[in-house]
């Protein structure tokens, strides 16, 4: 065994830079486990496939030539951006989970005793939840062909914008149920009743337009109504127009949604922020 | 570590912990599970916060900069807290890192550590397929890579085999030897606190002895005799007679603390008319400093709810996100 100077005891000299470092590392764990979880990876394509082909075709045939709302446009096609956002949606929220699962199994402990900031944990998480959202939402962008479907270079990294916001602000959601949540025994209300809601009433599968005031209400107050609506204007161009979100009578402009989502986001992270703070 | 100095306020858990470790030192803290050890610990770590008294970790007080506190400890917790889903190596890098041990002697250091806690040949291994053991030891080689001035181990040895106890036991004092720190730990394994330099005795959050194994075992009042016979009334009455001592009786056997068992047994053994099945001699252990001080043995427990959760785990772990 070598003793070299390296053992003597005392403070070592540490690096510089901790809050970006924190980030790094919480963030750079996170994509260790997507990449080796590849299993995982493959299933997350399942749900989408099954709603676009089974859902989509199905529900086509039944509309049959009535889906007049969306102007040409076909039910598959007019859910596909939904399907990608529900993705990002799911992907997202999981990712925020796995906070509850360190919780259980004890990684958790390792970095609250850390000297780390934990602003920089639940920033590192959110960012680690949404690269992996925002991968799976890319490669599903592959089916576009498919769904008949195509995009131009400029409105794909546009989309490619929209995306990264939607996983933002949704991670940050994620992370922030988690922080508060001490077992996984919370999981299946979190399923049923943040989840579920959110994804119904976020135009993913139906356009917002002409419906009943309270659900009116309520689309409007679902923070992923604001990221769907944009990816699925900036997917299908013109013919997404008619059933843009509108408050008032106005269309809201796809930056203002860009900018709410992103609001919500940074309002979520910083609750998480502070329920990390929190020490019995 | 210098001058750790407790007292709190909370009725439950802790009850007024008055203590100091020196630097150095392997320090035991000895109790039945829920006697508080684990909160203790959890204040010191700065996991929990106190609701009186005051409390130093090197020289360091916990409330006042949690932070300090934090970058000059290690921890080994009661359960594992490693990433199952990394390599040994991968978390022992994550660690480094997060506690900002600089590239060259990060690497330099987590393979020396590998080595002094044999680990090395299965350092690239998913820490999932490592046993209990092998857990345990990364755990160890984790908590002081960052050359904590102490090491704080919350039954390290929890669940593991006597056979594997016992080689945790040695590489803590190989790492201890090597690093120079202060050890503290809990345990409610007799045998074990025998390892340490000095032990504490808590039970009920409170402190009710405090000394040296051997300080602590004299409080004994010697050897420790066990008498098992058909009629341990007569027999206990007799004792008490014959030899001014106060047998305690524990399911049809008589426990006798004497100043020199081996020459008291045979004195008992010939004067007693009560008929003896079996006799037993043994030097004092400190499950008997335990029982002599508190009235009742330290228990040994099962499995917890957190075993029943991670059975859980295992079963959604296929489909569900991890």
């Amino acid at each position: 065994m070598t003793t070299a100077a390296v053992s003597a005891s005392g403070p070592i000299p540490r690096a510089r830079g901790g809050m970006l470092r924190t980030i790094y590392i919480v963030w750079w764990r996170d994509i260790i486990r997507f990449w080796r979880d590849r299993a995982r990876l493959v299933a997350s394509f399942a749900q989408p496939l099954l709603y676009l082909v089974i859902f989509g075709s199905g529900l086509s045939s039944a509309l049959g030539g009535g889906f007049a709302a969306a102007g040409g446009v076909s039910y598959t096609q007019f859910i596909y951006p939904g399907v990608i956002s529900m993705s990002v949606l799911f992907s997202a929220i999981f990712g925020g989970m796995s906070i509850v699962w360190d919780r259980e199994f004890g990684f958790m402990k390792e970095l609250l005793v850390a000297p780390i900031e934990r602003t920089a944990v639940a920033i590192g998480k959110t960012l680690g939840s949404a690269t992996q959202s925002l991968v799976q939402a890319v490669i599903l962008l592959l089916l576009a062909p498919f769904v008949g479907v195509t995009f131009t270079v400029t409105s794909f990294f546009e989309l490619l914008g929209l995306m990264i916001v939607l996983a933002f602000g949704l991670s940050a959601f994620g992370v922030a149920i988690a922080s508060r949540m001490k077992s996984m025994q919370g999981f299946q209300v979190v399923m049923n009743f943040l989840m579920m809601p959110m994804f119904f009433l976020s135009g993913a599968l139906f356009p917002l337009v002409g419906l009943p005031l309270w659900m009116t209400v309520l689309t409007r107050l679902d923070p992923a109504s604001y990221g769907i609506d944009p990816i699925r204007r900036t997917v299908l161009g013109a013919p997404a127009e008619r059933t843009a979100i509108t408050l008032g009578d106005q269309i809201v402009p796809i930056g203002l949604e860009a900018l709410i989502v992103f609001a919500f986001g940074l309002v979520m992270l910083a609750f998480a922020a502070r329920a990390f703070q929190h020490r019995d | 570590m210098r001058g750790l100095q407790k007292r709190y306020g909370q009725i439950e858990a802790v009850r007024g912990i008055d203590l100091t470790v020196e630097p150095g030192e392997i320090f035991g803290f000895l109790g039945p599970n829920s006697a508080g050890k684990t909160t203790t610990i959890s204040i010191l770590c700065t996991l929990v916060r106190k609701t009186a008294g005051e409390a130093f970790v090197a020289g360091v007080d916990v409330d006042k900069d949690p932070s300090g506190v934090r970058s000059r400890i290690g921890l080994v917790f009661q359960d594992p807290s490693l990433d199952a889903q990394l390599t040994g190596r991968e978390n022992l890098e994550l660690h480094g890192q997060i506690y900002g041990v600089p590239g060259a002697l990060r690497k330099q250091r987590i393979k020396e550590l590998l080595e002094v806690v044999e680990l090395a040949d299965r350092a690239d291994s998913m820490v999932m397929t490592y046993s209990g053991g092998m857990k345990r030891r990364l755990e160890i080689a984790r908590g002081v890579l960052h050359h904590p001035q102490v090491l704080f181990l919350d039954e390290p040895t929890l669940g593991l085999d006597p056979q594997t106890r016992k080689k945790i036991w040695e590489y803590l004092h190989a790492v201890r030897k090597r690093e120079g720190i202060t050890l503290f730990m809990t345990t409610h394994y007799m045998d074990e606190a025998e390892y340490c330099d000095r032990i504490a005795i808590i039970d009920k959050g409170e402190i009710v002895a405090l000394g040296t194994p051997s300080q602590l075992k004299s409080k004994v009042g010697g050897d420790v005799i066990t008498v098992t016979l058909a009629d341990p009334r007569a027999a206990a009455a007799e004792i008490q007679e014959r030899f001014s001592l106060a047998p305690l009786m524990d399911d049809g056997s008589l426990r006798l603390e004497v100043p020199d068992g081996a020459a008291f047994l045979p004195r008992l053994v010939r004067e007693l008319t009560v008929p003896v099945d079996t006799v037993s001699l043994r030097r004092p252990s400190l499950d008997d400093v335990f029982l002599k001080l508190t009235g009742h043995a330290i228990r040994e427990e099962a499995g917890t709810n957190l075993d029943r959760m991670r059975m859980m785990g295992r079963m959604f772990g296929g489909g569900g996100r991890r």
